[in-house]
Parts: C-alpha cells; sequence; structure tokens
C-alpha cells in the first residue's frame, strides 16, 4: 500500500474542496452590536470601581473624625507644640533625642 | 467617495466605531473562508469571526500601519483559528472509526487503482477531514497553510509568528504526523 500516494491524493482532494466565503446575513451588524456590549462591560467596570471608591469615603472620614476625637479626648494631643515647625522639628528630631532620655 | 482601510483605521482610532463596520464588510468573506478551514461547524465558525474582529478592534492601536491592513488581520485571523484549534483538540484519536460507506468504497478504489480514486469526491473530502482532525494543531495549522492552502514558507512565518526554520521543522513533523496516522487506517485495516 502506498502511503504517500494516498497522502498526496488526500491533500489534492483538500486543495480542490475551497471553504465558501459566504456570510450570514447581517453578520457585521452583529459584530457591531458585540463590540457595543463590550465597550459598555468596560464602561461598567470603571462606573462600578468609582462608586465603590465614594462608598468607602464616608467611612474613611468618619473613622477619622472618630480617632481624633478619641485622641483628644484621652489628652494624646496635649502636651503637643503649638506651632507647626515646632511639631515638625520635634518628629525629626524624636530619634536623635531619644537615647538621651 | 469610498474611503481606504488606512483612512477607515484613522477614523475608528479618532473614535468613529462606525467606521469599523465598512471594514468588518469588507473583510468577513476572507475571514469566514479561513475559518471554516479550521471549523466545521457553522456556529464555531462565526464565533472565531467575531472573535477576530473584536480581537481587531481591541488592538488597533498595535497596527503600525508597515504592512496593509489585510496582511495584520489575516495573521490576527490565523492566531484566532490556531487557538481554537487547541481548545477544541476533540474526536483526535476516533476519526477513522466507523468510516462511512462512499469512504470505504473510496478507499478500496484506492487500493485496487490509486489513480481511479477521484480526487474531487465528495468521499475523499470527508476522508482528508477525517485526518486532518487527528493531526494536533500545530501540525494541522502548517498542513493547512503549506500544503492546502499552499502559501510559501515566508508567507506562513509572517501569519503565524514562527520563524522560517521553525515553520520548516513543523512541516517536516506534520508530515510525518499525517502518515503516522494513514498507517493507523492501514492498521484498522480499511487500506
Amino acid at each position: 500500500m502506498n502511503l504517500a500516494k494516498l497522502q498526496e491524493k488526500l491533500l489534492a482532494a483538500a486543495r480542490l474542496d475551497r471553504p465558501s466565503e459566504a456570510v450570514p446575513y447581517a453578520f457585521e451588524q452583529r459584530i457591531m452590536a458585540r463590540l457595543a456590549r463590550v465597550a459598555q462591560e468596560s464602561a461598567d467596570l470603571w462606573t462600578v470601581w468609582s462608586r465603590l471608591l465614594w462608598r468607602a469615603a464616608a467611612p474613611c472620614l468618619g473613622l477619622t473624625v472618630v480617632l481624633v476625637g478619641l485622641a483628644a479626648l484621652s489628652g494624646a494631643l496635649q502636651g503637643t507644640p503649638l506651632t507647626l515647625g515646632e511639631g515638625l522639628e520635634t518628629t525629626v528630631y524624636a530619634v536623635l533625642t531619644e537615647p538621651a532620655d | 467617495m469610498e474611503r481606504n482601510d488606512e483612512e477607515l483605521v484613522a477614523a475608528v482610532r479618532r473614535g468613529d466605531t462606525a467606521s469599523f463596520e465598512a471594514l468588518v464588510r469588507k473583510y468577513q468573506p476572507r475571514i469566514f473562508a479561513t475559518a471554516r478551514r479550521y471549523a466545521r461547524r457553522e456556529s464555531e465558525v462565526e464565533d472565531i469571526v467575531q472573535e477576530v474582529f473584536i480581537k481587531a478592534y481591541q488592538k488597533l492601536d498595535t497596527f503600525r500601519g508597515e504592512a496593509p491592513f489585510e496582511h495584520w488581520l489575516m495573521r490576527l485571523a490565523v492566531r484566532t483559528c490556531y487557538d481554537f484549534l487547541r481548545v477544541h483538540q476533540r474526536n483526535r484519536e476516533h476519526a477513522f472509526s466507523e468510516l462511512s460507506e462512499p469512504e470505504q468504497d473510496w478507499l478500496e478504489r484506492f487500493v485496487q487503482d490509486p489513480d481511479q480514486a477521484p480526487e474531487d469526491a465528495a468521499a475523499a473530502r470527508a476522508l482528508v477531514q477525517r485526518l486532518l482532525d487527528m493531526l494536533s494543531p500545530k501540525a494541522r495549522l502548517v498542513i493547512t497553510l503549506l500544503e492546502i492552502e499552499e502559501r510559501p514558507v515566508k508567507e506562513i512565518a509572517a501569519l503565524t509568528g514562527w520563524s522560517v526554520s521553525l515553520v520548516k521543522v513543523r512541516a517536516f513533523r506534520a508530515r510525518a504526523e499525517m502518515r503516522k496516522c494513514l498507517q493507523k487506517l492501514k492498521r484498522e485495516q480499511y487500506l
């Protein structure tokens, strides 16, 4: 049995069998509709993400206010320098001054 | 006046999505013909074509215009078909089980006199389809492009993204794989 010949014969059959270029009716409209959906989905992702961020902002702000309030009540803020410059200086030199204490 | 591909691509990039429809309308017959080489069911063919155009739209920014748009789109189509083959590696083992009567008749005719078995017979087309279904995705792609579509090796390299030497190596292996499949046909006593 000549397998090489059979292979050649079958490949020749495949060469003769040209696939059709037929396109289903209004296929381009289906593509355009799908593209619009894809664009909509990606836009939706941004909308969801920004909505989540806005929702997270209010609890974060509330938590900050509560912590500041608690710190003020417990006296943690007492004894802090009055000016911003003094505060910065104290913070920067804190590491250096600590061992001496 | 009809706009050329470059003008249409530029318009789509500027945000005119409707211009993409003209590109789809122009190239969909070719993409359908390409997809039908690799998928049998019409629903699968439609899915492949749809994926090609969605990818083309999403990757349009990577089209630099050095080669014609058609070449760029065909590269995308061939790679999408290759991905399809890799995902749908079905029936590779059972392709030769239960040959139809016309297919068996055609093979018998070939055994008696190879020149008498007609190449344009539906049975021969069905047999070659079975044979292609048995090949690995790489082998099927290279056999289709090189042996069936008779494209030059350089063009296949450009379409697949493989180097010229890799295409040659894969073509050699694909022919060997094909012969192995035919030997299986012989073992199953159809020949």
